[in-house]
C-alpha cells in the first residue's frame, strides 16, 4: 500500500513539473500544447476514497494554474474529469471494471478511456480559457488539435511505463 | 436538521465537487478582468523562485539570438547618437530637468504566447521599486504592461491577452484606436476604434499614443497588414503586424512614468 502511495505521490509532482516546464512551452504549430497531467486522474487507483481523490486532482490543477498563471482552468477541467470517471471507466472496461489493473487491460479499450477523458477535459479547459460563446468555432478547434496530440502523447507514455512496471 | 445532516453526508461527493468547482471558476472570472488575480498568479516566491532557476539555464539556448538583437540596438542607438545636430560636450546636473519617464531592465523569465490570455514573469519586483501599471518595452516594441507585483518577480499582462486595451495611433496622424487582441495569431493583433477619416494605408506604422500615461509617445508597435471597416461602418479594424518577436523575448525595459500621480489626480479632479 505504501509503495501506491509513493508512486502516486511522485507522480503528482513529476507530471506538476512536466507540464510546467515542458509541455506548456512546446507551442506546436503556434498554440498546440500536450496537457499531459490528466495521467495522474486517468491511472488513480480505482479503489479509492472519492473524497481525497476529488481534492487531490482539484491540487493538482491549482498548482499547474498558479504556475502558469491561468486563473483555475486547469482546476476545474481535471476536477470535472476527476468526478466523471467512474462513467469513463464503466464505458470502456464494462461494468466490471471495480477490480481492473491498468496495466493489464487491453490496449484499444485503455486508447478509448484516455481518450474520452482527453476530450471531455479540453473541451472544458479551452471553453474557459476563451471565455466567450461567440468564439464556439475557436474553442472546437482547439480541443480537437490539442486532443490529439495529449491522446498521443499520453498513450505512449502510459505503454512505456507498464512494461517498465511489469 | 437531522435530514440535512443526512442530504450532506449523501452528496458529499457532489457538494465537494461542486465547492471546489466554484472556487476554481471564481479564479478564473477574477483571471479574466483586469488586474483582478489575486491569489493565482506566478509572482509569489515558489514559483518565481522556480521559474528563476529554470531561466538561469536555458538562457544559455539562446544567448546568440539575444545578443544579435541587443547589437541590433546599440547599431540604432549609435546611428542616433552620432547623427544628432546639436553637440553633445557637457553633462546635465540640474535635477530639476529630470526626464518623466524612468527606465529600468529586466529579464523575462516565463514567456507565454499560445494561450488567450497571456502572462509574462520578470526577474524584478518590489525591492527595484517596480509597480503596478508599469509598461514593459523591447527594443522594437511594446510588450505589455507590469500586473501583480511581489518582492523580486513580477507577472506582465502580455499584449497577446483579450483582457488588454492599450491606445495607440498612427505615425503620421495623430487618429487614435484600441489595441486589442483576438486570440488567433501571436503576430497579429487588432486595432479598433480608429475614426473613419483617418488615412489608413497597408503598410503604415502603429505608435503608442500617450494618452494612457503608462506608455510615452511613440514607442513603435507595428505595422498595418489589412484593414476594413467594422459592422456599423463608422470605425476601421485595423490587423497589425507586430514589431516584436513575441515568441523570442528575453531582455525588456520596464519604464516609469514619474509624474503619473499628478496626471491620475488631475483627472480625478475633473470627474468629481
Amino acid at each position: 500500500m505504501n509503495k501506491v502511495i509513493s508512486i502516486h505521490t511522485i507522480r503528482f509532482f513529476v507530471l506538476i513539473l512536466a507540464q510546467v516546464l515542458i509541455c506548456n512551452h512546446i507551442n506546436f504549430m503556434g498554440n498546440i500544447n500536450p496537457y499531459v497531467y490528466i495521467l495522474f486522474v486517468a491511472f488513480y487507483p480505482v479503489q479509492n476514497n472519492r473524497l481525497l481523490f476529488l481534492f487531490f486532482s482539484f491540487l493538482l490543477g491549482i498548482s499547474i494554474d498558479m504556475l502558469a498563471d491561468s486563473g483555475g482552468i486547469h482546476a476545474a477541467s481535471i476536477l470535472t474529469i476527476a468526478y466523471a470517471r467512474p462513467i469513463f471507466l464503466k464505458f470502456a472496461f464494462g461494468s466490471m471494471y471495480h477490480n481492473i489493473k491498468f496495466d493489464s487491460t487491453e490496449l484499444g479499450s485503455k486508447i478509448t478511456y484516455i481518450a474520452l477523458l482527453t476530450i471531455l477535459h479540453h473541451f472544458i479547459f479551452f471553453s474557459l480559457e476563451v471565455f466567450s460563446i461567440s468564439k464556439t468555432i475557436l474553442v472546437l478547434q482547439k480541443t480537437l488539435f490539442s486532443s490529439i496530440f495529449t491522446i498521443l502523447l499520453c498513450v505512449i507514455l502510459s505503454i512505456i511505463f507498464s512494461r517498465n512496471t511489469k | 436538521m437531522q435530514q440535512i445532516i443526512n442530504f450532506i453526508i449523501r452528496n458529499k461527493l457532489f457538494l465537494l465537487f461542486l465547492l471546489l468547482f466554484s472556487i476554481s471558476l471564481i479564479f478564473t472570472i477574477q483571471s479574466h478582468s483586469y488586474h483582478k488575480s489575486k491569489f493565482i498568479n506566478s509572482a509569489n516566491f515558489l514559483s518565481g523562485g522556480l521559474y528563476n532557476t529554470i531561466n538561469n539555464t536555458s538562457q544559455y539556448l539562446n544567448l546568440k539570438s539575444q545578443n544579435k538583437l541587443l547589437v541590433e540596438e546599440n547599431n540604432t542607438l549609435k546611428s542616433i547618437l552620432y547623427n544628432s545636430e546639436t553637440a553633445i560636450d557637457s553633462v546635465i546636473l540640474d535635477s530639476t530637468t529630470a526626464k518623466t519617464y524612468k527606465f529600468s531592465t529586466a529579464n523575462i523569465i516565463k514567456n507565454s504566447y499560445s494561450g488567450t490570455d497571456n502572462i509574462l514573469l520578470l526577474n524584478k519586483g518590489k525591492n527595484d521599486s517596480i509597480k503596478q501599471d508599469f509598461g514593459v518595452v523591447t527594443t522594437k516594441g511594446i510588450v505589455g504592461i507590469i500586473d501583480r507585483v511581489s518582492s523580486n518577480y513580477a507577472t506582465v499582462i502580455s499584449i497577446l491577452n483579450t483582457t488588454n486595451k492599450i491606445s495607440a495611433q498612427l505615425k503620421k496622424t495623430n487618429h487614435f484606436g484600441s489595441l486589442v487582441w483576438n486570440g488567433n495569431s501571436p503576430n497579429i493583433i487588432q486595432l479598433i476604434d480608429v475614426e473613419k477619416i483617418a488615412p489608413v494605408a497597408k503598410g503604415d506604422t502603429i505608435i503608442t499614443s500617450g494618452r494612457s500615461s503608462i506608455f510615452p509617445k511613440g514607442i513603435p508597435i507595428g505595422t498595418i497588414k489589412d484593414f476594413e471597416l467594422d459592422a456599423a461602418e463608422n470605425y476601421y479594424e485595423i490587423n497589425i503586424a507586430l514589431f516584436n518577436d513575441m515568441t523570442n523575448i528575453e531582455h525588456v525595459y520596464i519604464i516609469e512614468n514619474r509624474d503619473i500621480l499628478e496626471i491620475n489626480n488631475l483627472l480625478n479632479e475633473n470627474n468629481e
